[in-house]
């Protein structure tokens, strides 16, 4: 059941020289290939951080009026704006410590012990992944409206982290399951209880685990829309904010905002890149 | 002792998390199910009476809307298969030492808020944005010509943003091809064309399996592209269920529409998977 | 940090190893028998009939309620200056801070979204709104979610309001509500694309236009415009008038006139060039034009247009409720309703601002003082007896059954 990730090394360059003309213009024309894809990905990113730096005059950003940096400086006018970007930063941070806790209680679980019941649980994640979020969202509007639960941040976390739990007990199952339990035996043998050997041996493994996963649970929060629209009552986070300002014309502080997020995140993933790989060669 | 505590151990561990989705998600389910079998109106209240008629009610005013949706659905993830395999080929087998660089950038728009991505393809493809304008100033379009409002443009805006859940899968398992085996069948005098037909594809299958599960569920039941790049006249059953909800307080008609939904597309897969389906399949779907 | 390397191989397993889910979960829906045992549990509603509002209700209400000093208003967007001097200025007056949130883009969506905690009892953070006298308005009012008004507090109301406002059939004598702004349901059009001028509803069934007509999603709002354009009072029109007004509005659409159909974002799509004729509220085009340069038209058809109704109104559930009726009087008084119109460009509900607006406008010089002449005259602000005339109520509903009926009629044009 385990799986080669992508930093094992391959076991050879696929390929083989035999053919190397042949691979040359297939692999030519994929290449283009791909990267119009990539072009076409990134297209609407562009036009969003470009637009950022329009210097409209009115409310409505839709057409382009030259250069400017002044939504830059700009960035916190708008109350309701800055509002919701908080709001979208604190429901994530505790939806993403809560599912982060959860989760990987279920995931080591899952992934060390074999017990009664084991399979029900993964039914229930693989469900809870599997389900569209606009059934549970509009389930969870059900409960709250029947148990007469005013909606707000409170809900909206809730809600997160029902759908983020899974995510990492799944991310902390994998590599719990690829451990080797030898360093814990080890550990034991030189008179570490349980405990002991849980924290300062176990723990250490697989926390880089426990961080893709609570990082995969704070992107699912921050950007999520569909759930939260549900359960936010009159809450606004910055999706909601932005969906709701279509209506009425996306202040360019939305682009601002929306950039400088596109820009810590790949900086951040860029980063941790090369870091990991320079950890390598050491 | 020490036994006994090995063996409560994992319940410990399960208990909060599994609480959480037994009491967020589990039980949400039955009262969404409850709900949807009441009768009543919102000021005065809805009352469980086992009213089935939501069901057909809800079927027959809004079966023009599902059908669509599943489609829609149905046709994005298709072009998906499509679009993602030889970008998923490309990089498993060519990308040499930059293959996370590459599927980092297949990665951007998972950066960018999907709501705003959306938004931002409605600002693109406006009728006399940036895109058509120039073309029906060179007379190449007519001046009605729009995209937007039309179905290419939703189920495109859905390629589009489910494109990564495609690409990912297909690598994974293209990834893990070992390379020995296309040349043993070249060894053994395979065209090109029948090694990939006998050897990659089938090995690529339980990738494109799992592609197509990740992609035609959150598709056909998506609401945001409909709403920012559609009209009347592309309405999915996601915008249907959203306004029963939060536009018209219609909880039972609302509740019976997501059951429905939910329903159909488990069938749908649960069909997919059948028809795939060797045991097989699911396995390696599952490593 | 090297676990948030984003390719990272845990994560793209756990997304790729996901995918056994689907079909796991197809066993998990057996679960859902056991939802039966729960099928019990119903929705409460809260029912109180508010015809019958006991005398003492507001007596009852506002017995004990004090300032507090802190007040927080939901209004729609575009429906006050950014900047905010009223507010400023009633802070300055009173010492009452406002958080003022433009959170309000539809009456079904916020009725839903407050719903849940007005009949738990809960405050929803909001002790003012501004609600449209529409189907919602009713669901508020029946629900008991609306608190009765002091009107020993408005005192600039009653000098100044304009008399017609308390004869509204959704709210007669302003027991829950009195008017933030009133505002006219017309036709917006782009002179640069339509090439004669726009005048009458039927202007909007003109096949030259095909495919460039925005019409209003909202289903009152689109069938007004049905039934206008058949020559039909919406307030007195009858079940059947709905189905004439609804086969009128399907040909429309089966002609391919209709792009689509809108919600606020209408401004966007004219704004955009998408459509080039379209429903329009009479102020977004204004302001749209102030705030963008652009040069729209707003026209009241020669078959009528339909006016409607923003209202104040306090949630039962309110923290800050005195403090809130001291905003509403604040906002009746004639200074303050003038500049808000002069922003705003809706209907002012204060007749005796059109002289203020005059006034102010002779203070200033040029491009400023014709901006504001323009408004002090404007029938669109303050619409004269004759404007009136013209202008129809939306269509009232008795029942709750009438309003199925009605909705069910026109909902199948909007969906498509």
């Amino acid at each position: 059941m385990t799986a080669p990730t992508l930093e094992q090394p391959t076991p050879a360059e696929p390929a083989p020289a035999a053919k190397p003309r042949r691979r040359l213009t297939g692999g030519g024309l994929l290449r283009t290939y791909t990267w119009l894809i990539i072009a076409w990905l990134a297209l609407p990113i562009l036009v969003m951080i470009m637009f950022g730096f329009n210097d409209t005059k009115g409310r409505y950003n839709q057409t382009w009026n030259g250069f400017s940096l002044k939504w830059y400086g700009r960035l916190f006018e708008l109350d309701d704006l800055t509002k919701a970007l908080v709001a979208s930063l604190l429901v994530a941070a505790a939806s993403t410590v809560i599912s982060g806790a959860l989760g990987t209680g279920i995931g080591y679980a899952l992934g060390r012990y074999s017990f009664r019941g084991s399979g029900a649980m993964n039914l229930v994640m693989f469900a809870a992944i599997a389900s569209p979020e606009l059934v549970m969202g509009s389930s969870l509007l059900s409960l709250f409206v029947s148990l007469n639960l005013g909606l707000g941040a409170v809900t909206v976390t809730i809600a997160h982290v029902m759908f983020s739990i899974s995510f990492v007990a799944i991310v902390v199952r994998a590599r719990v399951m690829t451990l080797d339990r030898s360093v814990e035996e080890a550990a034991a043998d030189l008179g570490a209880t349980p405990w002991v050997t849980f924290w300062k041996v176990t723990f250490p493994i697989i926390l880089p685990a426990v961080f893709s996963g609570m990082l995969l649970a704070f992107a699912l929060s921050i950007d999520d829309f569909i759930v939260t629209n549900f359960t936010a009552g009159t809450t606004e986070t910055f999706p909601l904010f932005i969906w709701g300002a279509t209506r009425v014309g996306i202040p360019p502080q939305v682009n601002v905002w929306g950039t400088l997020i596109f820009g810590v995140g790949v900086l951040f993933a860029v980063v941790s890149t090369i870091r990991s790989r320079q950890g390598k060669r050491d | 002792m020490n036994r006994m505590k090995r063996q409560i151990a994992p319940y410990l561990l399960v208990l909060p998390g599994g609480l959480w989705l037994l009491i967020f998600f589990a039980v949400p389910m039955v009262t969404m199910l409850s709900l949807s079998l009441q009768e009543g109106d919102i000021v005065s209240g809805y009352r469980f009476t086992g009213h089935w008629q939501n069901y057909s009610d809800a079927l027959s005013n809004y079966q023009t809307q599902l059908v669509r949706s599943l489609v829609y659905g149905v046709i994005a993830t298709v072009v998906l298969i499509v679009l993602s395999f030889p970008v998923a080929y490309w990089i498993a087998f060519y990308g040499g030492k930059r293959k996370s660089t590459y599927l980092f950038l297949i990665l951007l728009p998972f950066f960018v808020s999907f709501v705003l991505r959306t938004i931002s393809w409605r600002q693109i493809l406006t009728d006399e944005g940036p895109l058509l304008q120039p073309l029906k100033e060179m007379g190449l379009l007519p001046a009605e010509f729009h995209i937007l409002g039309t179905s290419f443009a939703v189920i495109a805006g859905l390629a589009y943003n489910f494109l990564p859940f495609m690409v990912l899968p297909v690598y994974v398992a293209l990834e893990r091809i070992d390379p020995r085996v296309i040349e043993a069948a070249r060894d053994l005098y395979a065209s090109p064309a029948t090694s990939f037909r006998k050897v990659i594809l089938p090995l690529a299958l339980p990738g494109v399996f799992a592609g197509v599960l990740m992609v035609f569920v959150p598709a056909s039941s998506d609401y945001v592209n409909s709403a920012v790049l559609g009209s009347s006249e592309t309405t999915m059953i996601g915008q249907v269920i959203q306004a029963r909800f939060l536009q018209t307080s219609d909880l039972p008609t609302a509740s019976a529409l997501s059951f429905t939904l939910m329903a159909v597309l488990l069938i749908g897969v649960f069909a997919y998977a059948r028809a795939l389906g060797t045991e097989d399949v699911m396995k390696v779907a599952a490593r | 940090m090297s676990a948030s390397n984003l390719p990272d191989p845990s994560l793209i397993r756990g997304l790729t190893q996901r995918r056994l889910g689907r079909r796991d979960a197809l066993r998990l829906s057996g679960l859902s028998a056991m939802g039966l045992a729960l099928a019990a549990c119903g929705v409460r509603g809260t029912g109180k009939p508010a015809a019958s509002v006991a005398p003492d209700a507001a007596a009852k209400f506002w017995a004990g309620k004090t300032k507090t000093g802190k007040l927080s208003f939901a209004n729609w967007p575009l429906y006050m200056d950014p900047k905010r001097p009223e507010l400023a200025r009633f802070t300055k007056e009173t010492g009452i801070a406002v958080s003022y949130q433009e959170v309000i883009q539809e009456m079904g969506p916020w009725f839903a979204k407050v719903q849940p905690q007005l009949s738990a009892g809960q405050s929803i953070g909001f002790d003012l709104m501004v609600i449209t006298n529409s189907i919602q308005f009713t669901q508020f009012r029946d629900s008991g979610f609306l608190a009765p008004l002091d009107h020993t507090k408005l005192t600039n109301y009653r000098k100044n309001a304009a008399p017609a406002y308390a004869k509204e059939a959704f709210d007669p004598g302003n027991v829950y509500s009195v008017p933030w702004t009133s505002g006219i349901t017309g036709i917006a059009y782009d002179p640069a694309k339509v090439k004669k001028p726009i005048t009458k509803l039927a202007d909007l069934w003109d096949p030259a236009y095909k495919g460039k007509v925005g019409m209003f999603s909202d289903t009152q709002e689109l069938a007004n415009f049905g039934l206008m354009a058949l020559g039909i009072d919406p307030a007195t029109s009858t079940a059947d008038d709905w189905k004439k007004a609804a086969e009128h509005l399907k040909k429309q659409k089966s002609d391919g006139i209709v792009r689509n159909y809108y919600d606020q974002s209408y401004v966007d799509a004219l704004g955009k060039g998408e459509v080039w004729i379209t429903q329009a509220w009479s102020g977004d085009i204004f302001q749209k034009n102030v705030s963008d340069g652009t040069n729209f038209e707003f026209v009241i058809p020669e078959e009528g247009g339909t006016i409607w109704t923003d209202n104040f109104a306090i949630p039962i559930t309110a923290t800050a409720p005195v403090d809130a009726m001291m905003l509403i009087d604040f906002f009746y008084q004639v200074d303050v309703a003038a500049t808000l119109a002069e922003y705003i460009n809706f209907v002012c509900p204060v007749p005796a601002a059109q002289e203020q607006i005059t006034k102010d406008a002779a203070k200033l010089t040029g491009e400023d003082r014709a901006a504001m002449e323009a408004v002090a005259s404007s029938k669109l602000v303050f619409p004269a007896a004759e404007d009136y005339a013209k202008l129809h109520y939306y269509v009232a509903f008795d029942a709750v059954a009438k309003q199925n009926e009605f909705q069910k009629t026109f909902e199948p044009i909007v969906l498509g």
